[in-house]
């Protein structure tokens, strides 16, 4: 029991997460100047931030803690900018970086 | 429609990789901790937060307070509070779908959807938005079935292979910076979140750096 309520405690405090700035800022109201301009500068700074977020474990105390996903960013980032197609950078950069970890390091 | 289903297909290519297996992880972890298919099924439908869900797992098993499972909760969660002020304006005028598209905006799904779709009339957009988040959905719900299903019977090296969401973050984070004139945003975004990560941990930087974001950006003149 106590199980389905922690499932629906999160259930619930993640979809207020979701939901809390459009029920603040939707409805017929202005929305104030700050938010607007946070709303257009944001999502360049949270797709860096997500980045991040996804390579955090890296570390400098082995060269496997660093050098396959640099490698594989790498792949992504020169295919993604000669190519422009997100398909073939994430396909490239995600087979890299299995190999790396599997076969090599 | 055809057409719209077809180019959000596609567009979720990356996602339905990233999602099958990081699902289909979840469902084997879940599974291996003594919970069933049917929670599976519950938490991906209900809760669809893929980190948290893991997160959860631990929580569920050692019997955590629900006042910690809220705590937590708010934590992990905390960065969708930035995807729903970045969508004002772009879901606002949406219609019946709104509430769905809210309740589905994963990191994920806002990837695709923050830059919106201009090569498609407004009504088709709406239509592509709702696609995406849908189908996205059904790829984490499939993967989290398939994985406390019959996850213990499938032998594959997956190891590495949720590099696939990193990938997918950083094409997006390209494309941005590709298009954009100036660059102050996403240099902020990359700046804050490695000195976050430096000074508090791996664990801990991730509500520290979304602060320091939020406050440089909204000292810093225009800058998109």
């Amino acid at each position: 029991m106590k199980i389905w309520l922690s499932v629906v405690v999160i259930a619930l405090v993640t979809a207020a997460i979701r939901f809390l700035p459009f029920l603040i800022f939707g409805g017929g109201r202005k929305t104030p100047k700050i938010i607007e301009k946070l709303g257009r500068t944001l999502p360049y700074a949270i797709m860096g931030m997500l980045v991040v977020y996804c390579l955090k474990e890296v570390h400098f105390t082995a060269v496997s803690g660093f050098l396959p996903q640099l490698l594989a960013c790498l792949m992504v980032g020169v295919l993604y900018v000669w190519k422009r197609n997100t398909l073939i950078s994430i396909v490239a950069g995600t087979v890299c970086y299995m190999l790396l970890v599997q076969l090599v390091f | 429609m055809k057409k719209i289903f077809k180019q959000a297909l596609v567009a979720t290519l990356p996602v339905l990789t990233g999602y099958l297996v990081l699902g289909f992880g979840f469902g084997i972890v879940l599974k291996a901790n003594g919970f069933g298919v049917g929670l599976a099924l519950a938490m991906s439908v209900f809760i669809y937060a893929g980190s948290m869900q893991y997160v959860a797992i631990g929580l569920l098993s050692g019997g955590a307070s629900l006042l910690t499972v809220a705590l937590t909760t708010l934590m992990v969660n905390a960065r969708h509070l930035f995807y729903g002020i970045s969508m004002l304006e772009q879901y606002r005028n949406i219609g019946r779908k709104k509430p769905y598209l809210i309740f589905a905006l994963t990191d994920e799904t806002y990837s695709l959807v923050c830059g919106g779709e201009p090569g498609l009339p407004e009504k088709e957009r709406n239509n592509y938005y709702f696609l995406v988040s849908l189908l996205n959905q059904s790829y984490w719900v499939a993967g989290s079935l398939l994985g406390a299903g019959v996850g213990s019977l499938i032998q594959f090296n997956s190891e590495g292979i949720d590099f696939a969401l990193t990938a997918l973050f950083l094409t997006v984070f390209l494309e941005q910076w590709l298009t954009a004139e100036r660059h102050v945003s996403a240099v902020i975004g990359v700046a804050a979140s490695v000195g976050c990560l430096l000074l508090f941990g791996r664990e801990n930087f991730l509500i520290p750096a979304m602060l320091v974001i939020a406050l440089l950006l909204c000292i810093c003149k225009e800058n998109d």
